[in-house]
């Protein structure tokens, strides 16, 4: 069983209770989609969290928050501007470089690792629509694309005759990807949801049957707002930590 | 591309195929064995050389949704290749005798027959609905029966979920396809709109079969076009005792609930429709039942033209939660006057949040044995009036409008034994009743709320009142 941990966004209560949950879940396998930091207070231990998995075999892509961090040029607007510039004083150079080593993409098997779009991961592309999804698809020949970066569960199938449907998984339900098809999940987020459900996101593959379940965990959200506010960071981070918006 | 169609003998993934049971333009079904598997088995293969999309696509529908399916009233799932596969395949459960279409040329059947089928199938439909499916193909071909021992006809099984909505799955067919996909006669106007995320289709699709076995004709027909299935829409059939005068009001009545246009006019659940075929006498008659015209050509008119042409989707439907059929275990013998009034705030609580709920209370009159109440004589006769009479008197402070409460005295040497075989062959959501108060009786007879709460195949609410401060 594969976990796969999209945009953790500093968000260490949140992180932990996914952690946790794939464990007992019986996940072997770690796969981290990148924005490990920025909007949460605890980027050190999130970085430190992900960096102890790896050395236990674990995959980790680069997010544009991690970019952010050592490419100085990158451009993040508002609250993310704000959170980032607070971000950069909490890491030591240590973790800056091994941000720098971290992959843009992840290919094994017939499935791509990548925290945005694949058709220009450097360009960090949304995919929200199909019609994005499509581009994505078709750059690549991946038979399952696996991303974050949007904060809300989607999945994208191509068919045979060149459809690409739409579908909002629900909670723990499996989810059938037929080999005969080409797939693209996306990965809700641990750290920060946006699809009105507060719970932390993560999702596990089983390879064997190729069923993909997008899980939710309750976190304590309470404490993981209040560091937002203790550490001066914008309060709205905070707040929108209640409502997943 | 060559392909060899495959034939009798032939083996695949442990299985050998046995008998050709059907062969279609673009799959087959044959019997098959497997040494893992000691009962028959059906192996349904489509073409991959005649690949026609929906053809595919419904395979792989269900290839997704059968897997996900239990209890008695689907074929188990076996096995499964996808079309990855050299030879795609779906292995599931033969259910042994032929389907509803042999009845065809029967037709029309006795009124109760009709009703009986009509409860089976509504009971399966309900237990599809629950597992959040809607068949969306809902037709004589696709019902068939589990053999009891005795030989009589036993649970409703429905196949073929190739055209089958999954509401926590991706739905490849209304991707694929922006027509719609069904069995003309049978289909539910909405899904001939395009909306394929409504359970309530499928009680549409049951009342066209309803129809067509009470009258021997279909109630709009065979349209070729999807053009004529959408004439439905405005165009109401001609009611079924104008065709078999014989045909009781509450049969009209329900017949014609079912193939009301709008979704939310149908009965709400399969539940509540396998309860009026099974309970006549609760079915609440409307100007429906007695009807014998279609409406006249001016209301026709003003229904086309005021057709929302829109394609419909995504409006929720009501589900066994939002109207559940509640089932109180009324006990008149043992029940204290503050035990009846707390059963009733229970029920009526319910039934305050759940507009859509119904209430069946339930007494059991014993038969026989230790404490057993007077045999069926003349005596037993008056006794179960008697009861009927008392439970209309528990329930009359409910303030219930006929149809949404009715009244059964259930028979039997156990009481618990009896609610438990009420509740399972009515589709019941939700069990209310009283916790005996007699500590020895308890103790000599055991806990009927217990054995009920430990075996019901629903949710049970024991109700005890305060007790009162010494």
């Amino acid at each position: 069983m594969i976990a796969f941990l999209s945009d953790i966004h500093a968000n260490r209560e949140a992180l932990s209770a996914c952690l946790d949950h794939a464990d007992r879940a019986g996940a072997t396998r770690y796969v981290f989609l990148g924005d490990y930091v920025g909007y949460g207070a605890d980027p050190a231990w999130c970085l430190r969290t992900v960096m102890a998995r790896i050395a236990d075999g674990a995959v980790a892509i680069l997010g544009n928050h991690d970019e952010a961090v050592f490419r100085r040029g990158t451009a993040l607007h508002g609250r993310a501007g704000e959170a980032m510039a607070w971000t950069r004083e909490q890491l030591s150079p240590d973790a800056a470089d091994f941000l720098k080593t971290l992959p843009l993409e992840y290919a094994e098997e017939d499935r791509l690792y990548v925290h945005a779009d694949a058709s220009a991961p450097e360009d960090w592309h949304y995919v929200f629509s199909a019609e994005e999804a499509r581009r994505s698809l078709e750059a690549t020949p991946a038979r399952l694309t696996i991303c974050g970066h949007v904060h809300v569960p989607r999945l994208f199938g191509l068919t045979a005759t060149d459809k690409c449907t739409a579908f909002t998984p629900a909670p723990d339900s499996p989810v059938p990807l037929a080999p005969a098809r080409r797939w693209l999940a996306v990965m809700g987020a641990v750290g920060q949801p946006r699809d009105g459900d507060p719970s932390a996101c993560y999702a596990l593959l089983d390879p064997g049957t190729s069923e993909l379940r997008w899980m939710r965990v309750p976190y304590d959200v309470e404490t993981a707002a209040a560091k937002i506010r203790r550490a001066g960071l914008p309060a709205s981070l905070a707040t929108r930590l209640f409502t997943g918006s | 591309m060559a392909h060899r169609r495959p034939r009798q003998g032939d083996r695949l993934d442990g299985f050998t195929l046995g008998a050709r049971l059907h062969e279609g333009g673009m799959s087959a079904i044959f019997e098959a064995t497997h040494p893992d598997h000691p009962f028959p088995l059906l192996v349904k293969l489509p073409f991959i050389d005649l690949g026609d999309r929906a053809e595919i696509v419904s395979f792989e529908m269900e290839q997704m949704i059968l897997p996900r399916l239990t209890g008695p009233h689907v074929p188990g799932f076996i096995a499964a290749a996808g079309f990855e596969a050299p030879q795609p395949y779906l292995a599931m459960e033969r259910i042994p005798g032929p389907s509803l279409l042999i009845r065809l040329r029967e037709l029309p059947l006795p009124v109760e027959e009709v009703a009986a089928i009509g409860a089976k199938v509504a009971l399966a439909l309900a237990a599809l609905h629950r597992q959040r499916v809607s068949h969306l193909d809902v037709k004589p071909a696709n019902i068939l029966f589990r053999p009891t021992p005795d030989g009589l006809r036993g649970d409703a099984v429905l196949v073929d979920f190739g055209l089958s909505h999954h509401g926590h799955l991706p739905d490849l067919i209304e991707e694929e396809f922006h027509i719609p996909y069904g069995t003309a006669p049978y289909m539910a106007p909405e899904q001939a709109m395009g909306q394929r995320d409504e359970p309530r289709s499928d009680l549409f699709a049951l009342g066209v079969l309803l129809y067509q076995f009470v009258t021997g004709v279909l109630p709009f027909g065979e349209p070729l076009m999807l053009s004529g299935v959408r004439k439905r829409l405005w165009r109401d059939p001609v009611p079924p005792r104008r065709l078999r005068p014989d045909c009781p009001p509450w049969m009209q009545e329900t017949i014609l609930r079912c193939l009301e246009v709008e979704p939310a006019r149908r009965h709400p659940t399969a539940a509540q429709l396998a309860f009026d075929l099974r309970n006549p006498d609760s079915v609440r008659l409307t100007p429906r039942a007695t009807k014998l015209r279609r409406d006249s050509w001016l209301r026709v008119l003003e229904r086309r033209v005021n057709l929302d042409r829109s394609p419909r989707r995504a409006r929720t439907a009501a589900t066994a939660h939002a109207a559940p059929i509640i089932a109180v275990a009324v006990d008149l013998r043992e029940q204290t006057a503050p035990l009846a009034e707390a059963l009733r705030a229970s029920v009526s609580n319910v039934l305050r949040t759940l507009p859509g709920a119904r209430v069946a209370c339930l007494n059991v009159l014993l038969t026989g044995t230790l404490t057993g109440d007077a045999p069926l004589d003349e005596e037993g006769r008056s006794a179960r009036v008697q009861r009927q009479a008392e439970l209309r008197h528990w329930a009359a402070p409910l303030g219930l409008e006929e149809g949404r409460i009715t009244f059964h005295v259930l028979e039997g040497s156990n009481a618990a034994d009896a609610l438990l075989d009420y509740a399972v062959a009515n589709g019941v959501d939700h069990v209310v009743m009283g916790a005996r108060a007699n500590s020895m009786l308890r103790t000599m007879l055991g806990s009927v709320s217990g054995e009920v709460a430990a075996k019901a195949p629903c949710s049970v609410t024991v109700v005890r009142a305060r007790e009162q401060a010494a």
